[in-house]
C-alpha cells in the first residue's frame, strides 16, 4: 500500500507517522515475499534459513558440547552409540566429578573423539557470526569509499580508484596469507583482512552506481535545498542503489564463507577450539582416506550454505529483471 | 594502440613498485622474528641484536628496501630460512610444476566453459539452459577444499581408481594430476560458462542475428559464423583474469594433494615465517596477475575496435 492510499483512508484516525512506517515494513515484507516468484530463489532462501535456524538453536540441536572428547569414540563411524562406562570429568559445584555420557554420534566421531554432528551444528554458529560480521564491515567500508569516489569525483576518486586497483591486483588468497602471516590469525585480523581485500570490489560497484545516480533530479533537488553531501550520499543516493547491492551481498556472503573456510582449512583461520567448518576439515583431513565421515560432514555443510546464498542471489537477480 | 599498450605497461610498473614496497614493509616490520627463526628461540636479546646488526637489519628501512629491490630485479630473492637454499632456485622449480597444473586446468576449463555457456546462451530459458545454469551454480558453490574431499572420497577411498596424493615422488605421473586438475576445473568453469552464456544470450537478440536467420542461413552457420565470434569478445577478459584466480586456487589444491607447486610453497613459507620466501612468492604471483591484466586489456582492445579508437 502506497502512502497515497493511506492518506485517502476514510478512517483517518491513525496518526500520520504510523502509516508511513507500516507501509515501509509492508513493502519490506512484500519484497521478501517476491522471492516466491523464483523457484531457485526459494530453494536458496530455504537453505539459508535452515542454517540460520541451526545456528540460533545450536544449544538445543547439538546433543554434546563442541569440544567434548571421548576416547572411546575416536573415529567412531556414523550412528555409533557411546559404549556404557564412557565418562568425562567436569567441574561442578561439588568439585571435580566424573559424569557418565550416553547417546549416539549420528555423524560419527572425529580424530579426537568429539561428536561430528555437534561440531557441525556449533560450527554453523561460528560461521553465522563471523561471515556476516566480516561482510558487513567490508560493505560499510566499501559503500562509504564508493559513495565518496563517485559523488566527490576529482582527486578523491583518482586516489581511491588507484589504491583499489592495486589491492585488486593481488591474487586474493595470496593477499590473505601475507596479511595473516604478518598480523597473526585471530578473529579480528581475519575480519580486517577480509574487509581490506573485499572493500575495493564493493567500492567499485558503489562508485559505478553513484556516478549514474548523482545526476538524477532528486539529487539536484537535495543540492538546491542545501543538504550536506553526506546527507545526499547516504539518504538520497544509497537507498536508490540498493537493488544491485542486495544481489551482491548474497554472493559476497557466500564468498566470505568460503574464504573463512579456506583460511581455516589452510591452518590460518580462527584459532583451534573454534568449531568453524574450515577448522573441522583441517583437523581431520589427514584421516580423510581412512575415516572420511568426519571431513565430509563439514564439507557438505559449507557447500550447502554457499549454494543457498548463490541460488538466492540468482533468484533475486531474476526477480529484479522481471520488474 | 602503442600508446595504449605503453600506458598499461607503465601502470603495471607503478603497481609492481607499490606492491613490492607493501610486501617488503609488511614482512620486514619484525626483523626480530627473522633473527629468532635463524638463531633459534633460546638466544638472548643481545645475540639477536648482534645478528641483526651484522646482517644489516638495523639500517634505515628505505636503504634496505632499495637494496632488496635491486637484488630482486637481478633475480636474487635472498636465502630461504626453511630450505637453506636460495629462494630463486626453489621458486622456479615450483613455478614450473604449477604451470603444468594451471596449463592443464585451462586446456580443459576454457573449452568446457565456452561450449556449455554457448549451449545455454543460444537457447535462453530452455530446459537445457536451466540444467546447465543450475549445474554451474552448484559446482561454483562447492569450495575447492570441499570438492577435493568429495572427489578423494569417491575416486580414492571408494573406487580406489586414483592415488590420493600428487607428490610426484617418482617423476611425473598422469594419474596423480587428475584430481588436482578436476577440482580446479570444477570450481572455475562455472564462472566462464556464466559469462559466456550472458554474452551469447545478448548477441542472440541483436539485429544482425535476426537478419541472418531471416535471410535463411542454416542455424549452424548463424551460431558458429555470426553469433559465436561476437559473443567471445566479452568473456575473453574474464577467461584471462581466471589466471589471477588460479594463483589463489592452487594454494588450496596443492596443499591438499601435496603437489609440489608454487601455492604449496607459498603456504609452507607462510606457516614457517620464511620471510624471503613469502616475499618472493607474493611478488611473483602479483607479477603474473598484473601481467594477465595487461594482456587482457590489450587483447580486449585488439578484439574490440570500438575501444581501440577511443
Amino acid at each position: 500500500m502506497s502512502p497515497a492510499d493511506t492518506t485517502a483512508d476514510p478512517g483517518g484516525a491513525v496518526p500520520p507517522a504510523q502509516p508511513a512506517r507500516a507501509s515501509r515494513i509492508g513493502s519490506l515484507l512484500r519484497g521478501i515475499g517476491l522471492i516466491r516468484e523464483s523457484r531457485v530463489g526459494m530453494i536458496g532462501a530455504a537453505l539459508l534459513l535452515f542454517w540460520v535456524l541451526v545456528a540460533i538453536f545450536a544449544p538445543v540441536v547439538a546433543p554434546f558440547p563442541a569440544d567434548q572428547q571421548l576416547r572411546e569414540m575416536q573415529n567412531a563411524l556414523p550412528g555409533e552409540r557411546i559404549p556404557p562406562g564412557a565418562v568425562i570429568t567436569a567441574f561442578t559445584d561439588e568439585g571435580m566429578q566424573r559424569i557418565e555420557v550416553t547417546g549416539t554420534y549420528w555423524f560419527g566421531g572425529d580424530k579426537l573423539g568429539r561428536d561430528v554432528f555437534s561440531r557441525v551444528v556449533w560450527g554453523a554458529r561460528s560461521v553465522m557470526i563471523y561471515a556476516p560480521l566480516a561482510t558487513g564491515l567490508a560493505y560499510a567500508t566499501g559503500i562509504l569509499l564508493g559513495l565518496l569516489a563517485g559523488y566527490k569525483r576529482g582527486w578523491v576518486d583518482d586516489v581511491l580508484s588507484r589504491v583499489s586497483d592495486i589491492i585488486l591486483s593481488f591474487p586474493v588468497l595470496v593477499l590473505y596469507v601475507v596479511i595473516i602471516v604478518t598480523f597473526g590469525a585471530s578473529a579480528l585480523n581475519i575480519m580486517l583482512a577480509i574487509t581490506f581485500a573485499s572493500a575495493p570490489a564493493i567500492m567499485r560497484i558503489v562508485r559505478g552506481l553513484t556516478l549514474d545516480l548523482r545526476n538524477r533530479d532528486y539529487v539536484a533537488a537535495a543540492q538546491t535545498r542545501g543538504e550536506s553531501s553526506w546527507y545526499i550520499m547516504l539518504v538520497e543516493i544509497l537507498p536508490n542503489a540498493r537493488g544491485p547491492l542486495i544481489v551482491d551481498v548474497c554472493l559476497r556472503l557466500g564468498y566470505v564463507t568460503i574464504t573463512i573456510g579456506t583460511l581455516g582449512f589452510l591452518g590460518l583461520g580462527l584459532p583451534p577450539p573454534d568449531p568453524n567448518w574450515g577448522n573441522l576439515i583441517a583437523e581431520n583431513k589427514d584421516v580423510v582416506l581412512t575415516f572420511p565421515h568426519s571431513t565430509i560432514a563439514p564439507c557438505v555443510a559449507i557447500s550447502s550454505l554457499v549454494l543457498g546464498l548463490n541460488l538466492l542471489a540468482d533468484g533475486l537477480r531474476e526477480i529484479s529483471l522481471n520488474d | 594502440m602503442i600508446i595504449f599498450i605503453a600506458r598499461r605497461i607503465f601502470f603495471m610498473a607503478v603497481t609492481m613498485f607499490v606492491v613490492s614496497l607493501l610486501v617488503f614493509l609488511l614482512l620486514e616490520v619484525n626483523g626480530e622474528a627473522v633473527a629468532i627463526r635463524v638463531l633459534g628461540p633460546y638466544t638472548s636479546e643481545e645475540q639477536r641484536q648482534l645478528w641483526l646488526e651484522a646482517n644489516g637489519y638495523l639500517r634505515p628501512a628505505y636503504v634496505r628496501f632499495g637494496e632488496w629491490l635491486i637484488n630482486v630485479l637481478q633475480g636474487d630473492f635472498g636465502e630461504s630460512i626453511r630450505f637453506k637454499a636460495p629462494v630463486g632456485d626453489i621458486l622456479w622449480d615450483r613455478l614450473k610444476n604449477t604451470a603444468i597444473l594451471g596449463g592443464l586446468v585451462f586446456a580443459i576449463m576454457v573449452p568446457m566453459g565456452v561450449v556449455l555457456g554457448v549451449l545455454a546462451g543460444m537457447a535462453e530459458g530452455s530446459p537445457r539452459d536451466r540444467v546447465i545454469t543450475l549445474f554451474s551454480v552448484i559446482t561454483t558453490s562447492v569450495p575447492e577444499f570441499a570438492s577435493a574431499v568429495f572427489l578423494s572420497v569417491i575416486f580414492v577411498f571408494t573406487l580406489k581408481w586414483l592415488p590420493g596424493t600428487s607428490s610426484m615422488v617418482g617423476g611425473f605421473d598422469w594419474a596423480q594430476i587428475v584430481l588436482p586438475v578436476a577440482v580446479l576445473v570444477l570450481y572455475a568453469f562455472g564462472y566462464v560458462a556464466r559469462m559466456m552464456r550472458a554474452s551469447m544470450a545478448e548477441v542472440m537478440q541483436s539485429a544482425y542475428i535476426r537478419t541472418a536467420m531471416l535471410k535463411g542461413l542454416p542455424y549452424r552457420r548463424v551460431i558458429l559464423g555470426h553469433a559465436l565470434r561476437n559473443a567471445l569478445i566479452a568473456p575473453f577478459t574474464v577467461i584471462i583474469l581466471q589466471i589471477n584466480w588460479l594463483l589463489s586456487g592452487v594454494i588450496v589444491v596443492e596443499s591438499f594433494f601435496a603437489y609440489k607447486g608454487f601455492g604449496a610453497l607459498l603456504l609452507e613459507g607462510a606457516l614457517n615465517q620464511d620471510v624471503y620466501l613469502v616475499q618472493a612468492a607474493a611478488l611473483v604471483s602479483v607479477f603474473v596477475a598484473v601481467m594477465t591484466q595487461v594482456i587482457s586489456d590489450v587483447g580486449y582492445a585488439y578484439l574490440n575496435p570500438r575501444i581501440r579508437f577511443t
